[in-house]
């Protein structure tokens, strides 16, 4: 008769022992890498940085990709691909001749039939890609190396286009998968950027791995931004997704990771108390947080019913609740990013004076409000979203609206904000969110001051006042000319209101003392890092 | 098997959320939302993408995911190998601490020791587990560093590696499960412990380990297989917090994060194998009853 509970505890032993003898034969040494170990802000789940604008893709995207030009830390463009470059003395015909050395990951050298079809595709997703497009006549291959751009008008920012650096980022593919549909996603990870993806250990939802490219040929010139040398000092990058920011916290105190990128505000005090992990602020542009409105739909298809939340908005409680100490964030009174060339408080008397109630009831009685409901779509499961709900909920009870915050996740909230229904059939009246610095420096790439109606971003506002400006905006021919019609938009954007923006803030990042040559960026560079 | 592939596909469909609005982006207009959902296919009507799906089923083919392009199955095989290996090490700490509780527990009925037992039972389900997973972490990895934070290493990594990566996950998980097993033990023991065959095999001079083990927790076995085959299902379908405090990639993250991004042929793909998973464990599980009841025969 088997007796087996009696037999168990020798069975189990027994068990583990062929474990470990069968998994002995079977460990796999590794050489010895330098591995950088890195917990990014999400998750990568989608590898396109063409077919959407999320950050954790932009970022994916400039680790496998390179780029035409690229922006430096004083905002200059820098040629980056491209090794020399004409543009005629009309300003309609660009002459690009690209670097000596350039190969995708698969071996091929990079030529002019990728970049143009590259560029084409990014021009069908990107607003600023799409003015350049309008602008275009054509672009030829002139041989391999050499391709040109020809203009039906001046285009003044055809080189910022060419080096924007936040999404959409005009990344450089082979010519085969830039013929990829733009509203369809790539299928391969094929770039010529500093390192190679390695899509046979990616797990979604748990860890992306990067390998040097040994091919890849830096600029000579130190790295600045997402411009010069792209020089790689470690064999393997890992990005480890945790999702839990105490794990993430546990694990840089313990050295199972060496950089977390960015970290909830109530952390940083617990990481600072460890003399081996350095908290700093890197990013010298932070994001921009925002109220936006329908504007289809009442009360605030009302511009006075907009305006008069500039004169109780305050920012630096909207900046205390996002970042939770005041050294990470500031108010910034314009719709510029603070910090960039085109930033100014021109028009935003309403928004930085001395706090108005009286003066806002005044407005929301002037525009005939009568009680009309108002629900602020949130998503709890983001904080800086759901925190700024939360304050804007308070200001419009306090000055007597019928406001209510319907809380659900994110894609609750994207997929909401996209209904262009009144509130009964499952609309909305404001929702918040934030952009990163470089997303909002002037008015080509930030897309919240659209006005064109239907075609615009949620809320559809429609502003023919503001699409003239913005299009002056472009044709402005010097930098003098560009500031002067950036004011312009900036002071009609004060008038019209099409977000409020609520401050702005750093989120900061930790990484393990051994970690030195972190580059100081708006957006985490990996390239320059070295670890000892 | 129909019955949940139509009724999880008519969830889904009449759920909120549009994946093609979160794969478009922050930035996206409607436009873009559009013509992205059209290439998707998920403008179509119900029964079309239905029968596209079941068409795709019959193949194998459990469908790709919207977001990363991956196979569903592709996807859900890398997820099996941390899933497996916490449930055995879960099951196998929870069995061998819970088990002996609940003798131990039963033989002892009404003293200081049975009472112990139980209120450590009541412990065990009243803890939170990420609250009990973090004191873990703060104690075993931080302060004393004897085992890492969080992650998973394949057994190819090499064994020890696999298993100190699993020893505080499943204790943190198995608790409850040792809180459960060992009062459904002690409660069947003590239901056995009151049958005549006992009070004969005490009376023809067995000891009491001889009566506890080889009587007593043979015939108690039914209920306790009940238990532990409910907890390998439930855990197969994954433990979302700790997977997410440990950072394991298992199913219970995957299928919570492909909920909240409305990855529909993840959600669809997963709830179809694992429905499948729940009904073969209830079969073994019922089959495993001859083993300890020879009178029970099918």
């Amino acid at each position: 008769m088997t007796r087996p509970f009696r037999s168990a505890p020798t069975m189990f032993a027994a068990m583990l022992l062929a474990a470990a003898l069968v998994s002995a034969g079977d460990v796999r040494s590794q050489p010895k890498q330098k591995v950088l170990k890195f917990i990014p802000q999400a998750d990568l789940r989608i590898l396109d940085p063409i077919s959407t604008t999320a950050y954790i893709t932009r970022n994916h995207g400039y680790m496998i990709y390179d780029t035409l030009f690229a922006i430096d830390a004083k905002f200059q463009v820098r040629p980056q691909m491209v090794e020399k470059y004409e543009i005629s003395k009309d300003g309609l015909t660009y002459t690009f001749t690209l670097r000596d050395g350039l190969k995708f990951h698969d071996g091929q050298p990079v030529r002019s039939a990728d970049c143009i079809a590259s560029i084409e595709r990014w021009a069908k997703r990107d607003a600023l890609g799409q003015k350049l497009a309008e602008a275009t006549a054509s672009w030829t291959a002139v041989n391999d190396k050499t391709f040109t751009l020809k203009l039906k008008k001046p285009f003044p920012l055809t080189l910022e286009a060419l080096g924007k650096p936040s999404s959409n980022v005009p990344f450089i593919m082979p010519e085969r998968i830039a013929k990829t549909d733009a509203f369809q996603n790539i299928t391969e990870t094929i770039g010529s950027g500093p390192f190679k993806f390695v899509k046979e250990e990616w797990v979604p939802g748990n860890k992306v791995v990067y390998v040097k490219n040994t091919d890849y040929v830096p600029r000579k010139e130190p790295p600045s931004w997402a411009s010069g040398g792209k020089v790689v000092k470690v064999d393997r990058v890992e990005w480890i997704y945790i999702p839990d920011s105490a794990t993430a916290a546990a694990a840089l105190n313990a050295g199972e990771a060496d950089w977390w990128e960015q970290l909830p505000p109530d952390l940083i005090p617990v990481l600072r108390r460890n003399k081996d992990i350095r908290v700093e602020n890197i990013d010298p542009l932070g994001s921009m947080g925002m109220i936006r409105f329908n504007f289809l739909h009442p009360p605030f298809n009302n511009q006075k019913m907009r305006q008069a939340l500039l004169y109780v908005v305050n920012q630096q409680d909207y900046v205390l609740g996002i970042a939770g100490d005041p050294k990470n964030g500031k108010p910034c009174y314009s719709y510029f990013t603070c910090g960039t060339p085109l930033a100014t408080e021109a028009g935003a008397e309403p928004l930085k004076g001395k706090r108005d109630f009286e003066k806002a009831r005044q407005l929301i009685k002037e525009a005939g409000y009568k009680g009309e409901r108002i629900v602020i779509i949130d998503a709890t499961d983001q904080p800086i979203v759901h925190s700024q709900s939360l304050l804007t909920l308070a200001i419009l009870k306090k000055l007597g609206l019928n406001a209510e915050v319907q809380a659900g996740d994110w894609g609750t909230l994207i997929t909401r904000r996209a209904v262009k229904e009144p509130l009964e059939k499952g609309g909305w009246s404001i929702f918040h969110t934030w952009l990163v610095g470089p997303d909002m420096v002037n008015p080509a790439v930030n897309f919240p001051l659209r006005g064109t109606g239907e075609k615009a971003w949620f809320g559809w506002p429609t502003d023919p006042k503001m699409e003239e400006l913005r299009e002056a905006w472009f044709n402005a021919s010097d930098p003098a000319a560009s500031k002067k019609a950036a004011e312009a938009v900036q002071r009609h954007a004060f008038e019209f209101v099409p977000i409020i923006p609520t401050g702005q803030f750093i989120l900061p990042t930790a990484y393990r003392s051994n970690i030195s040559g972190v580059i100081i960026a708006p957006i985490n560079l990996l390239w320059n890092v070295e670890k000892k | 098997m129909a019955v949940v592939a139509f009724v999880v596909f008519l969830l889904l469909y009449l759920t909120p959320g549009d994946p093609a609005a979160i794969l478009a982006g922050d930035a996206a207009t409607s436009e873009d939302i559009r013509r992205i959902r059209e290439k998707l296919g998920l403008d179509e009507p119900f029964f079309v993408r239905f029968g596209g799906w079941v068409w795709s089923l019959l193949h194998g083919d459990l469908g790709t995911s919207i977001f990363t392009n991956l196979p569903v199955t592709h996807l859900i095989a890398q997820r099996i190998e941390p899933t497996l290996a916490l449930t055995t090490c879960t099951l196998i700490v929870a069995v061998m601490v819970a088990v002996p509780l609940g003798v131990i527990a039963a033989a002892r009925a009404g003293t200081w020791v049975d009472r112990t037992v139980m209120a450590f039972s009541v412990l065990g389900f009243s803890l939170p587990v990420f609250v009990l997973a973090y004191i873990l972490i703060l104690v075993f990895s931080i302060e004393l560093d004897w085992l890492p934070v969080q992650g998973y290493r394949s057994i190819q990594d090499g064994f020890w590696e696999w298993l100190r990566h699993l020893i505080l996950p499943s204790i943190a998980l198995g608790t409850v499960y040792i809180a459960l097993i060992a009062r459904i033990t002690r409660a069947s023991m003590l239901d056995v412990l009151a049958q005549d065959y006992i009070r004969t095999a005490q009376a023809k001079g067995l000891g009491p380990r001889g009566v506890l083990v080889g009587h007593a927790l043979k015939n108690a076995a039914v209920p306790i297989m009940t238990i532990i085959g409910i907890g390998i299902a439930l855990l197969i379908g994954g433990a979302i917090v700790t997977e997410t405090v440990f950072a394991i990639p298992g199913i219970g993250r995957l299928t919570v994060d492909a909920i909240l991004r409305r990855d529909y042929p993840i959600i669809q793909g997963v709830i179809l194998i694992f429905s499948a998973a729940y009904v073969l464990i209830n079969l073994a599980v019922d089959l495993s009853y001859m083993l300890f009841d020879p009178r029970i025969r099918y």
